[in-house]
């Protein structure tokens, strides 16, 4: 017995073709001169799942086409050395077609070996995206009508070195120690019949199992080799260019920690909590604005906290920041009705004008191109965008709050501005 | 960090979350972007040392899976459209004892719902997660400083339990800036972690005296590992329901139940006869009204978990001890209410909920004292 196996009684159907799939692999590992421990099978749900018990290497079983992601995890987790081998079916190969051709894309070293039996077996004798044109299942008595899927064709496109199809019958086990000694992806697609549901389903095909050996029919090889050139499955080995395999490189990285502290070297009046909203428009800089304003507001000895809103379409549209200045600890950082409320654009004024119609006092910043909504709270226009240019208005609107409040020093303001990126191409104490 | 002088910034949750993974020992992340779980993979492709972008959330836990199965130590974070993907998976990790840490950033749903609207709505659904009703560990970050604290905790228990841990959080708790100082993070202890040393032949699920079996990586030199997502025995070969695989399932739960370390902080005050109950973003409301309604001489209690589930009886207790609990929670029927009390509320347990918004402090302190 090899030492690939613990059991050489598999457990599949008399006659099955996935006997000679495990066979054939145990040659080619054999040949290869790998050691069972050095190799991962990783095995999908189907009848070819269940044979992990008989393999001595390590054997993974998990779930219903996602095997070949599982297993390029577990061969971008290990070192190169280490063979991870995919067992799946068509069904499996059908649900999990994504995972095969990103494996491929990737170049992540595994080698897959589709177990084509042509209908989704363990489950009752449905079709699946292998099925070929005209193939009696369960489902499709009359015969499937649409054609299949050409994997090997398709994970070549999708970038791999190596793809393969055999008839499976007899050895090829070469074809499966070449797919081993790949260095990246390789597939190979074994055509087989199931004996339970192809061969009742297809009687004129004459696939019946042999009584004696189990294996195929009496004389199965040419039958199975016929069925699979009737149905557009020409076997072939077939290379694409060589690229290394993806292998994700442990990286040394700086903590995000790294930041610069906001010292407080100003003061603030503020005794307790004031509440801003800052709406404008995308691209705008007004998030940019409302975080200088907020480590402004921590350099003058406050608390603060601050928010973004803005549609899911980040680049146009409103862009809205919500800002909580505190002289104690803020644990709400929501605000309902703002003490102050800047708006610079158009988008902004639509985007709080239900919140601005409910506002009862504070001050409401408005832009001098904005019609004046309905509000309660004092208003104050101002020409942001006309001074300072649409893309600085926000910037510009903050800077002329705290000149008129003084809530936080307007050189704190300042100093942030100067210290962050935009400060090196602006210089608002012109403004 | 300086621990005698402040070191104030401005920070979010995102960021603490992920320096905290990588120095609890995290070593790889595999990300797909989704609103507000996205800064989060943003920090994570800058900070962990592998970082991996998949192509859909399935793919994300599979790798996943399969780089724990190799001895790393995996994170993904999501929103609910990404994690219902994921759902299966975690119940696969779950029954290969697979350990890794999900951070779940809630949004408002059903479905893609709003992406930029916070909520609290996700504790059924991991209430129920796994088939059979088995219970997954889950934490819940409810300030900043849980952002740091939560995630080495979820890793160890993660690693201790072998299992798939949530960390539950949601868009106001890790994509607000807040003004934070530095220097009041602790030192994090790497997760402390061994794999199987002893004589073969190695059996992936047999826990031994205990309830957690050894854990070694597949792809190693020394034994033969078998993973198995079916029900299997304790050496991972797959079983229909023999004697020997339904006690390895039913040591899935009693694992969980037993270790997972309970934590939360319960602030009462001496005459209070309410106790206020709160999670996630609305613990920062909740301490406002408390403040504010002890200002006011009332005296009141607080309870925020930071264990959700499975759901520790403490908090059963604790609740059982108050004539009146309030219980504010940003979802649409009270799900911790739920689960504390079932689907008959009892009267004298009064429940401040919302979707859409933030739950505001007054909302809290009123039916403290209505």
């Amino acid at each position: 017995m090899s030492r690939f196996l613990i059991k050489p009684e598999l457990p599949y159907c008399k006659g099955c073709g996935h006997h000679l799939i495990v066979r054939n692999t145990v040659k080619a590992l054999e040949a290869l001169g790998a050691s069972p421990l050095d190799v991962v099978l990783v095995t999908d749900i189907g009848c070819h799942g269940i044979v992990d018990g008989n393999f001595a290497t390590h054997t993974v079983h998990g779930l219903h086409g996602r095997s070949v992601a599982l297993a390029a995890g577990i061969a971008m987790g290990l070192p190169p050395e280490k063979k991870v081998i995919v067992y799946i079916g068509d069904g499996g190969a059908t649900i999990g077609l994504q995972h095969i051709l990103e494996a491929a894309r990737m170049n992540v070293d595994l080698t897959v070996v589709v177990h084509n039996n042509m209908l989704y077996g363990m489950t009752g004798g449905q079709p699946s995206g292998l099925t070929p044109t005209g193939f009696r299942t369960v489902l499709t008595p009359q015969g499937y009508p649409l054609p299949h899927h050409d994997l090997p064709r398709l994970v070549l496109d999708a970038g791999a070195p190596f793809a393969a199809r055999v008839v499976g019958l007899g050895d090829f086990s070469d074809v499966l120690r070449q797919a081993l000694e790949v260095e990246g992806f390789a597939l190979v697609e074994v055509l087989e019949i199931c004996v339970s549901y192809g061969v009742k389903m297809n009687p004129d095909l004459g696939l019946r199992p042999d009584a004696q050996t189990g294996l195929g029919g009496a004389n199965p090889g040419p039958r199975l080799r016929e069925l699979a050139r009737e149905t557009g499955y020409e076997p072939g080995v077939w290379t694409g260019p060589t690229r290394p395999a993806f292998r994700p490189a442990r990286r040394e990285t700086a903590s995000l920690l790294d930041m610069p502290p906001v010292l407080p070297k100003h003061s603030s009046p503020l005794a307790g909590r004031m509440t801003l909203i800052l709406a404008g428009s995308a691209g705008e800089g007004v998030q940019q604005a409302a975080e200088l304003l907020a480590q402004a507001a921590i350099a003058a000895g406050l608390y603060a906290t601050k928010k973004s809103m803005y549609p899911v379409t980040v680049g146009v549209g409103f862009s809205t920041a919500e800002i909580v200045l505190s002289r104690s600890p803020i644990f709400y950082h929501g605000v309902s009705e703002p003490d102050v409320m800047v708006v610079t654009s158009a988008d902004g004024l639509e985007n709080q004008r239900k919140r601005i119609d409910q506002m009862r006092g504070g001050i409401l910043w408005l832009d001098a191109s904005l019609p004046v909504p309905e509000t309660g709270a004092e208003v104050r226009i101002t020409d942001f965008r006309g001074r300072a240019g649409a893309r600085n208005a926000a910037l510009y609107a903050l800077l002329t709050i705290l000149r008129a409040t003084g809530v936080v020093p307007p050189e704190a303001f300042l100093e942030a501005v100067a210290e962050s990126p935009i400060g090196r191409h602006i210089d608002p104490s012109r403004w | 960090m300086n621990e005698t002088r402040s070191y104030p910034v401005l920070v979010d949750g995102s960021r603490l979350i992920a320096e905290a993974c990588v120095r609890a020992g995290a070593d790889a992340y595999v990300g797909y972007p989704i609103t507000p779980a996205s800064l989060i993979f943003f920090y994570a492709s800058r900070r962990f040392p592998i970082a991996l972008p998949a192509p859909d959330e399935i793919t994300a836990l599979q790798w996943m899976a399969g780089l724990s199965a190799a001895g790393h130590l995996p994170v993904s974070a999501t929103s609910f459209p990404g994690f219902a993907l994921m759902v299966e998976s975690v119940n696969m990790a779950y029954m290969m004892e697979l350990p890794m840490l999900v951070i779940l950033v809630q949004r408002l749903g059903p479905a893609t719902g709003s992406a930029t609207a916070g909520a609290q709505g996700d504790l059924f659904l991991l209430n129920g997660l796994m088939s059979g009703g088995y219970p997954l560990p889950v934490f819940c970050i409810s300030d900043l400083e849980d952002c740091w604290l939560l995630p080495p905790v979820a890793l160890q228990t993660a690693v201790d339990l072998r299992t798939p841990v949530v960390l539950l959080t949601s868009k106001e708790m890790v994509m607000t800036q807040e003004s934070f100082d530095l220097a009041r993070l602790a030192e994090i202890e790497p997760v402390h972690r061994t794999f199987y040393d002893g004589p073969g032949p190695y059996c992936t699920y047999d826990p031994g005296d205990g309830l957690v079996p050894p854990f070694l990586p597949v792809g190693n030199d020394q034994h033969q590992v078998r993973l198995n997502a079916s029900t299997h025995d304790r050496c991972g070969i797959i079983q229909h329901t023999s004697d020997e695989s339904m006690a390895n399932t039913r040591r899935l739960p009693a694992k969980v139940e037993s270790r997972t370390p309970v934590l939360y902080s319960l602030d009462e005050q001496e005459g209070a006869q309410t106790l206020v109950v709160t999670w996630d973003i609305t613990s920062g409301a909740a301490r406002e009204a408390v403040a504010a309604l002890r200002a006011q001489g009332v005296p009141v209690s607080l309870l925020i978990p930071r264990t959700l589930l499975p759901l520790p009886a403490v908090y059963l207790e604790t609740v059982d001890r108050y004539p009146r609990v309030v219980i504010a929670e940003e979802n649409h029927q009270g799900q911790l209410a739920h689960l504390l009390f079932g689907r008959r509320i009892p009267p004298h347990v009064r429940l401040v909920t919302a979707i859409g918004r933030m739950i505001r402090p007054d909302e809290i302190a009123r039916e403290v004292v209505r």
